[in-house]
């Protein structure tokens, strides 16, 4: 690295944040569009394994809060995307990247929603995952992704309460209700252990070396864990890893995490991988119309 | 398409704050959009949209005139309060 790119890695590491326009070295700006793009992909991927429960919705408020939910992500996607489009890559190249499997999308919007319980989990613990490292990016170097963090933290906020809510009218419902929660978390927990990713150190994660994150994934993983296990338990659910332990000095030990199936489903091999890239692939050529329309008027 | 940097008021009275952006290509269509995209939940008093093109960024702030003058940074009085201390024959041991 040349002495002017030393000077930005010193200034970023001291808590410096740079705007749109600012100098910075290449390959931060690889990294960062790399990172903020894969978050917009998620966003947008995200809705789909919940916009197939908006008309299986069991009432009318459930359905508008998950609609509402779904305009949120997108919404997010939206905001995510023109921090992209800033930093020099179009949206419709991000959008292609993403139907044609060359950019990625997170391991836990790669598996089937199989039932109402489900819904519950992934808005609640999914959303309480990615909160996590949301909230690790409102101090990202990168000004204009920050500060968009904001408002995406204030309204992933309310997605968890809604899926609390959700969870916890099943847990005070029918055992057969109680059933269906228990049979999620027990289908979510892996990917939700592996969804902060491998425990890499963080000062050999270039993305935290960068300071576009401001914790290691570890660090997440373990307030995932303090948070959220005594919630889940308290509800009298069991959490499928029988290692699962807080040693005294307050971190949590658990099974492995399988990193081969993290690398395989993100990379597209996932149980409805291609199923929802096809879809979206289908929409953006079905919808081609309305951004033709706008673009000409 | 014009970029449109959005700024909000979160209530009456409080400073405009940068939000982000969204691009659009008029103005009455970034007005519905920013309208949702900020204001669904009530969460804005107002919002400004103001074209990016229009926005003329000062750039330089290099200090040529050392303007040190002007703020509390440029005034350092310790050691001369202390001097004029000990010669008035005030200074606290």
């Amino acid at each position: 690295m040349d002495s002017r790119g030393e000077e930005f890695l010193a200034y970023v590491q001291g808590g410096g944040q740079v705007e749109a326009g600012d100098w910075m070295p290449d390959e931060y700006r690889q990294k960062l569009v790399k990172f903020v793009e894969m978050h917009g992909n998620s966003e947008l991927m995200g809705v789909l394994p919940e916009r197939e429960w908006i008309l299986k919705a069991p009432t009318l408020q459930r359905k508008l809060a998950l609609t509402a939910k779904v305009q949120d992500e997108v919404g997010h996607a939206q905001l995510i995307y023109r921090v992209v489009e800033d930093l020099g890559k179009p949206r419709e190249r991000c959008l292609a990247d993403l139907v044609s499997g060359t950019s990625k999308f997170h391991n836990v919007f790669h598996y089937p929603t199989r039932t109402w319980g489900d819904v519950g989990v992934i808005a609640w613990l999914v959303d309480a995952a990615a909160i996590i490292s949301q909230k690790a990016l409102l101090k990202c170097s990168y000004a204009p992704y920050a500060r968009i963090m904001k408002k995406i933290c204030w309204e992933e906020s309310f997605h968890i309460l809604h899926g609390r809510d959700v969870v916890l009218a099943m847990m005070t419902g029918t055992d057969a209700q109680r059933e269906l929660v228990q049979e999620a978390l027990i289908r979510w927990w892996p990917p939700l252990m592996q969804f902060h990713g491998n425990p890499i150190p963080r000062d050999e994660d270039p993305m935290y070396v960068w300071r576009i994150k401001s914790q290691g994934n570890e660090e997440a993983r373990q307030q995932f864990l303090e948070g959220y296990v005594p919630q889940i338990r308290e509800l009298g659910l069991e959490i499928p890893d029988p290692n699962l332990r807080r040693r005294d000095d307050g971190t949590w030990e658990y099974t492995e995490p399988d990193w081969d199936e993290l690398r395989s489903v993100v990379t597209g091999h996932g149980p409805r991988s291609q199923e929802r890239l096809d879809f979206r692939r289908r929409f953006l050529e079905q919808e081609r119309w309305v951004r033709d329309a706008v673009l000409a008027a | 398409m014009t970029v449109f940097e959005v700024f909000r008021q979160e209530r009456k009275g409080q400073a405009f704050q940068h939000a982000g952006s969204i691009v659009a290509p008029d103005a009455a269509f970034a007005d519905t959009w920013a309208r949702e995209q900020y204001g669904r939940r009530g969460e804005s008093a107002a919002l400004w949209l103001v074209p990016r093109d229009a926005i003329h960024e000062v750039s330089e702030w290099a200090d040529e005139f050392d303007l040190k003058y002007r703020r509390v940074d440029g005034y350092s009085i310790k050691s001369r309060l202390k001097e004029a201390r000990d010669r008035a024959g005030t200074a606290t041991a």
